[in-house]
């Protein structure tokens, strides 16, 4: 919460001196208030009272960053509830469960699931980005696994509460800046101090939202603030509450207790339903988890929650592109007809998804139109005659074919007699106004 | 400092809605929270998931799904009334995918009679969807609403270009319910209430179709346009969008390449009946935490993993 001018007339030492260049301290915090000037300006000010203010005008929701090197993420830091109001800026990451009841079948299973779904949708290599790993009570299994883990390379989440396990366990990944989840009321001061020796993020875990905004401020008075905070995994109902009071405390209620990124536990929740883990994971992926917990990764719910996650995390006033160059489907041939589209990653996922759908070789050419859909670049001068035959000639169509047609799309129609000026030897063609037409009309095109 | 809850009260609400008729008619809306606050005040009706099913064979539909009706696919009544008793699902949408000029272009009278004979076959609400294209759904709307008066149907759905007609007809000339269908955008949706209610259409008989999307191809435009819808219903108390929100799922979520795609061009990607679900229902469960009142999903199991999320999402399930 930001404080007022009053509230910082009283940090200042009232002297009335000008040397900060007003006549009163009072005209000096009431700029200060209004972020016109820095509280540097005063000579006299204490210490006490910058930090009082610099805790005053910090980010609600704290970032924290866990992974080192490249493999690096960082959590929370988010300002808004909605993300039409602003972006949303650190996007969930994904997290598959081991433990130390694990046999080394399902071990390795997992372990080779997590290497094979590892793809690129729309310039974002997706791929799990954490290990959990639960301890159940087999000391020298957990570590054992931990250890085989390593290999993988990715983020450690230690899902333990018992201390003396932990402590060996931090000490195997410590270096990679891990997150321990298993603080709570009974083992808080032995869990930080853990936490401050090996440098890790500490996820806490509370029955409720009460209990656990009492062991945030138990933990922040132990001096500890590298948090995640463990929306439950008691029921569906209760973890869904938890993460959205979390969120929404910090954010809306302007409170720092709470303004930490959440971990959820949603394989917990789904008890081996992985069509409910997948559902689980799509509403925290919306609503407010950090770090979404799976018990296995396959193309099948990496590839609709991976995509929701791309969509949910984009920045509204920046439009997903795709790369401008000339895409091939069903190995088009030298007398197969050029397609035009725009590289707005929308529209064109629309467009070659129809294209599939027809099964017809057709090339298709993107050209550079600012990531704007078909009406709106054309209206910005972005999808020009000069943008189509420009892209015609940089993309070596013109050698390869000897059946030179070009079909553009029905909005811009009013382009044709442009682009036969531009493009002699082509044929143009007026393609349909409706993507879902696509099929139909290439089926008729001969 | 003692936990304080920040929760804010809403003066707006999202009207309810009740389609069908007798025992089991079902309200859908409700609300004044945000979608699946239930800690925070009434929820209103849980959301309602519909099973759908065509007019045709469809054969565009995936060999494991055709296979569950097995033996009911040729004959749309059987087909209705075996999806209710073994799927329970809490309405049906009957798609005219065979009306679709561009396919079959079955006549509107043909369709009638599928109509009345799956009304008769259910008696659960049936949710009539047409072919998207404007001009043939305009007139088989209006013949469909005509022959099954009294069903109170919800009509999928009447966009710019027919909502005169479509209007009328269903909700005007033979009281069903309409849902007014336009493009991703606020303000397009509520034009086209205002549109609706200036033709004589009573909020009362109002649902909306706000668009739809898989994830992955511009959700994010979806779940922000539903957010602002909602935030506008119930914080500027918008009686102009209060209406409750149907958004069909499954029409957009098969057809992707993530779940069309075949095993023999995706080899690493594994089942294909496999990936259609989990794309259903992960595009289910964000559409409903985004705020739809109900929805319309394909697969059986994709009905049945979403009402398991909402019973326990709510707290009314036994988890
Ligand atoms: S320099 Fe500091 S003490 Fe002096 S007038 Fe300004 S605010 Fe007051």
């Amino acid at each position: 919460m930001a404080l007022s001018g009053i509230e910082i007339f009283k940090l200042t030492p009232r002297k009335n001196c000008k040397e900060c260049g007003f006549p009163t301290c009072m005209a000096f915090a009431m700029k200060v208030a209004s972020g016109a000037v820095e509280i540097e300006k005063c000579p006299h000010i204490s210490a006490e009272a910058k930090e009082k203010l610099a805790e005053a005008t910090a980010p609600l929701m704290k970032t924290v960053k866990i992974g080192t090197g490249d493999y690096e993420h960082a959590l929370g830091g988010e300002t808004v509830l909605f993300r039409h109001e602003k972006t949303f800026v650190n996007k969930t990451l994904f997290a598959v469960q081991f433990s130390d009841a694990m046999d080394d079948d399902e071990l390795a299973r997992r372990m080779e699931n997590i290497k094979k779904v590892d793809y690129e949708r729309i310039g974002e290599q997706m791929h799990v980005e954490i290990v959990a790993v639960k301890y159940t009570g087999n000391r020298s299994r957990y570590l054992d696994i931990i250890k085989r883990l390593k290999e993988l390379q990715k983020i450690f989440v230690l899902v333990c509460d018992d201390v003396d396990a932990a402590t060996e366990a931090a000490a195997l990944v410590k270096e990679t800046k891990p997150v321990l989840v298993g603080a709570n009321n009974d083992n808080l001061e032995e869990m930080v101090k853990l936490a401050k020796e090996s440098g890790i993020v500490l996820g806490l875990n509370a029955p409720g939202v009460e209990e656990m905004y009492a062991l945030v401020e138990k933990t922040h008075q132990l001096g500890y603030k590298e948090l995640i905070l463990n929306a439950g995994s008691e029921n569906m109902a209760k973890t869904f509450e938890n993460a959205v009071e979390f969120r929404r405390t910090a954010l809306v209620g302007q409170d720092r207790t709470f303004g930490y990124p959440s971990i959820v536990f949603v394989n917990e929740l789904a008890k081996g339903d992985s069509y409910l883990q997948t559902a689980l994971a799509a509403t925290f992926i919306m609503k407010y988890g950090s770090i979404v917990v799976l018990d296995d990764i396959t193309y099948a719910n990496a590839l609709p929650l991976f995509a929701l996650r791309q969509n949910i995390f984009t920045d509204p006033q920046k439009p997903m592109r795709v790369e401008p160059k000339v895409y091939e489907f069903a190995n088009p041939k030298e007398d197969s007809p050029v397609l035009v589209t725009v590289d707005f990653a929308l529209t064109y996922f629309v467009v070659s998804g129809e294209i599939e759908r027809a099964k017809v070789p057709v090339y298709l050419l993107v050209p550079d139109a600012g990531g704007l859909s078909v009406l709106t670049s054309w209206a910005a001068g972005k999808l020009s005659a000069g943008v189509i035959a420009n892209a015609i000639k940089s993309s070596g169509l013109e050698e390869k074919l000897n059946r030179k047609r070009l079909i553009l799309p029905g909005k811009v129609a009013v382009l044709k007699g442009d682009i036969e000026e531009e493009l002699p030897g082509w044929e143009i063609i007026v393609g349909p106004s409706e993507a879902m037409q696509i099929p139909k009309f290439l089926n008729e095109l001969n | 400092m003692a936990y304080k809850k920040a929760a804010k009260k809403y003066s707006g609400e999202i009207r309810e809605v009740t389609l069908g008729s007798g025992d089991k008619a079902v309200a859908i809306g409700g609300k004044n929270v945000l979608p699946i606050h239930s800690f925070d005040g009434n929820v209103g009706n849980p959301p309602k998931i519909g099973l759908e099913i065509v007019d045709i064979v469809p054969e565009d539909w995936h060999d494991d799904l055709k296979k569950i009706y097995d033996g009911v696919l040729e004959d749309t009544a059987e087909w209705a009334k075996f999806a209710v008793d073994n799927f329970a699902p809490d309405f049906i949408c009957l798609r005219f995918a065979g009306a679709d000029p561009d396919g079959k272009n079955k006549s509107v009278e043909e369709c009638v009679e599928t109509a009345k004979k799956v009304a008769a076959a259910v008696d659960l609400p049936l949710v009539i969807a047409g072919t998207k294209n404007v001009e043939k759904d305009e007139k088989l709307f209006s013949a469909v609403a005509e022959a099954l008066a009294g069903e109170n149907v919800l009509i999928l759905s009447a966009r710019e270009e027919n909502y005169k007609t479509v209007g009328a007809a269903g909700a005007l000339a033979y009281k069903h319910k309409i849902a007014a269908e336009t493009s991703v955008d606020i303000n397009l949706a509520k034009q086209l209430n205002i549109l609706m209610n200036q033709l004589g259409v009573q909020n009362e008989d109002l649902v909306m179709n706000v668009g739809s999307a898989a994830v992955g191809y511009g959700f994010e435009y979806l779940s922000s346009t539903m957010d602002r819808i909602i935030l506008a219903a119930l914080g500027q108390n918008d009686s102009t969008l209060q209406m409750p929100i149907i958004t069909p799922v499954s029409t957009e979520t098969w057809t992707v390449k993530e779940s069309a795609a075949s095993e023999d061009d995706e080899p690493a990607w594994g089942s294909s009946i496999e990936r259609a679900i989990q794309m259903e229902v992960a595009t289910a469960a964000a559409v409903l935490v985004s705020g739809a009142d109900a929805i319309i999903v394909r697969h059986p199991k994709s009905l049945a993993t979403m009402k398991t999320f909402i019973s326990n999402m709510l707290g009314s399930g036994l988890n």
